[in-house]
C-alpha cells in the first residue's frame, strides 16, 4: 500500500521529535508493524531511505518489531491467531472473527546521537 | 512495487495544497535496560597488569552505552520514546472534520472501489433520483483532471475535485481544506469519491461515517479476499452493475460471501445504475444516515 506516505510519517515525527530534543543524527527508528497492517516492509524500507535523504534521518537504520495477528472468535468465544483477513477461525472454522491485535503501525523509539 | 503515494502535487479545486508540517507530541526519555542488567565490573585484584575501572577524573567510563559496554565504532547513543501511531497526524485531521461534521449535522460517506467500478456515475444517478431532496456536496479524488467534478457538477450538485498528483489515496488534511472551500449546509450529505484503488484509501480516515466500497460484476468474486483491508473497513458493499449478471459468469452470491468472510458484519446492495435495481434501498440507507446524523447533531459549547 502507501507505504511512501507511511515513510513520510514515519520521518515527520521523528525529525520533529529530535529537533524538539536538540539532537542532530537518528541512527535508529524501531518501528511496530503488526502482521495484519498490510505494510509491504521491503517496500516501506525503499521509500524510508528515499524520504530521509540529506535529512535528520539519513542513513537511520529501521528496526521493525512484527507483532502477531490475533482475534476473537465470537463462536469458540476466545483468543486465536489470525495469519490473514480472509482466513477462517483455526479452531472451528468460523469467519466471525473480530481482530483485536496485529494491525499496528507505530514509531515506538529512535536512538539519537 | 510502491504506488509512490506522496505530498507534492496536490491540487485543490486547482489550486496547490500547502504544505504542512506540525510539531509532534510529547517526548519521553527512556533509561537504557541494558544499564541496570550490566553493573560495572567490579575491580580486579591488584598486581594482575589489568585495567581497573574506576571513576576518576582520567578516565572515560565506555559502558554506559546501549549495550552497556564499548565496541569499537559504537558511539553512546540516547533513545527518544515517542510511541506514536504512523498515521497519527492523519487521524488528527480526521478527527478534526469528524468532530465539525457532527456539529453541523452532516453525514458523509467516503466512496472506494477499483478504477471503473461506477462510482462517479452511481453519484450522477443518485443525486438525480435525489432530485434536490436533501442537500448535498460532493468531494471528487482523482490523480489527475477535473473530470469528475464537471461530470458532478453538470447535475446542478456542488462539486470539489481534489487532484493527488502522485498520491493514490485522499488524505483527511486535503478532505479537511476541500470542506473549508465548499459551503457545507447543515444536516445535509456529503459525498467523498476517492481515488480509484482498492488498497491505500483503506488506512486513511477522512472523518467520515461509513465507508462504502463499491464491487462491480465485471470484476472478480474474490477481490474481497485479494483486497480484505478495505472490505474490511467498509460498513456497505455496493455491488454494482447488476444488471450485467444475466451475460456474466459472475457469481453474485460468492462475492458477497467472500466479502463478508473478511467483514461478517458487512451490508450488501446490489444495486444497477444503468437498469436502478437496488437505488431506493441505496437511497433509503443514505437518508436514514442523514436523519441519524441530523438527530444526534452535537452542537458546539458556547
Amino acid at each position: 500500500m502507501h507505504e511512501m506516505s507511511l515513510a513520510e510519517g514515519i520521518v515527520q515525527l521523528v525529525e520533529d521529535a529530535a529537533r524538539a530534543d536538540g539532537c542532530s543524527k537518528v541512527k535508529v527508528i524501531w518501528l511496530e508493524i503488526g502482521q495484519l497492517a498490510a505494510v509491504e516492509i521491503e517496500a516501506l524500507r525503499f521509500c524510508f531511505d528515499a524520504v530521509t535523504r540529506d535529512g535528520i534521518a539519513a542513513g537511520a537504520r529501521l528496526e521493525i518489531i512484527a507483532t502477531p495477528g490475533q482475534g476473537w472468535c465470537m463462536k469458540c468465544e476466545g483468543n486465536v491467531p489470525v495469519t490473514a483477513l480472509y482466513e477462517p477461525c483455526p479452531v472451528c472454522g468460523s469467519y466471525q472473527i473480530q481482530v483485536t491485535g496485529g494491525s499496528e503501525m507505530r514509531v515506538k523509539e529512535f536512538e539519537v546521537e | 512495487m510502491t504506488c509512490g503515494c506522496g505530498s507534492g502535487q496536490t491540487l485543490i479545486g486547482g489550486h496547490a495544497l500547502k504544505q504542512r508540517r506540525h510539531a509532534a507530541g510529547k517526548v519521553q526519555y527512556r533509561v537504557q535496560d541494558g544499564l541496570a542488567r550490566f553493573p560495572h565490573p567490579s575491580p580486579l585484584p591488584e598486581g594482575e597488569g589489568v585495567h581497573v575501572h574506576e571513576h576518576s577524573h582520567d578516565s572515560i567510563d565506555f559502558g554506559t552505552g546501549p549495550a552497556g559496554a564499548h565496541a569499537p565504532g559504537m558511539s553512546q547513543a540516547r533513545m527518544v520514546k515517542i510511541e506514536r501511531d504512523i498515521l497519527s497526524k492523519n487521524d488528527s485531521y480526521a478527527l478534526e472534520n469528524r468532530t465539525y461534521l457532527s456539529e453541523h449535522g452532516i453525514f458523509a460517506l467516503n466512496l472506494v472501489s477499483s478504477p471503473g467500478s461506477g462510482k462517479t456515475t452511481l453519484l450522477v444517478k443518485s443525486i438525480n433520483a435525489l432530485n434536490g431532496s436533501l442537500p448535498l456536496v460532493v468531494i471528487e479524488g482523482d490523480q489527475q483532471t477535473d473530470n469528475d467534478a464537471a461530470r458532478i457538477r453538470a447535475t446542478g450538485a456542488p462539486a470539489l475535485q481534489i487532484n493527488t498528483g502522485k498520491g493514490c489515496h485522499l488524505d483527511a488534511y486535503m478532505v479537511g481544506q476541500a470542506m473549508q472551500q465548499l459551503k457545507l449546509q447543515d444536516n445535509s450529505l456529503l459525498l467523498i469519491e476517492n481515488v480509484g484503488n482498492l488498497v491505500c484509501p483503506a488506512s486513511f480516515d477522512l472523518g467520515e461515517a461509513h465507508k462504502v466500497a463499491i464491487l462491480s460484476v465485471t470484476e472478480g468474486e474474490d477481490k474481497p479476499l485479494k483486497y480484505p483491508d478495505m472490505f474490511r473497513a467498509s460498513d456497505l458493499m455496493l455491488l454494482n452493475k447488476c444488471d450485467l449478471l444475466p451475460y456474466l459468469t459472475f457469481d453474485a452470491n460468492l462475492a458477497i460471501e467472500n466479502a463478508r468472510r473478511v467483514n461478517p458484519n458487512i451490508q450488501v446492495i446490489r444495486i444497477s445504475a444503468t437498469s436502478g435495481e437496488g437505488m431506493e434501498e441505496w437511497l433509503e440507507w443514505i437518508k436514514a444516515g442523514c436523519r441519524k446524523a441530523a438527530r444526534t447533531r452535537n452542537e458546539p459549547n458556547p
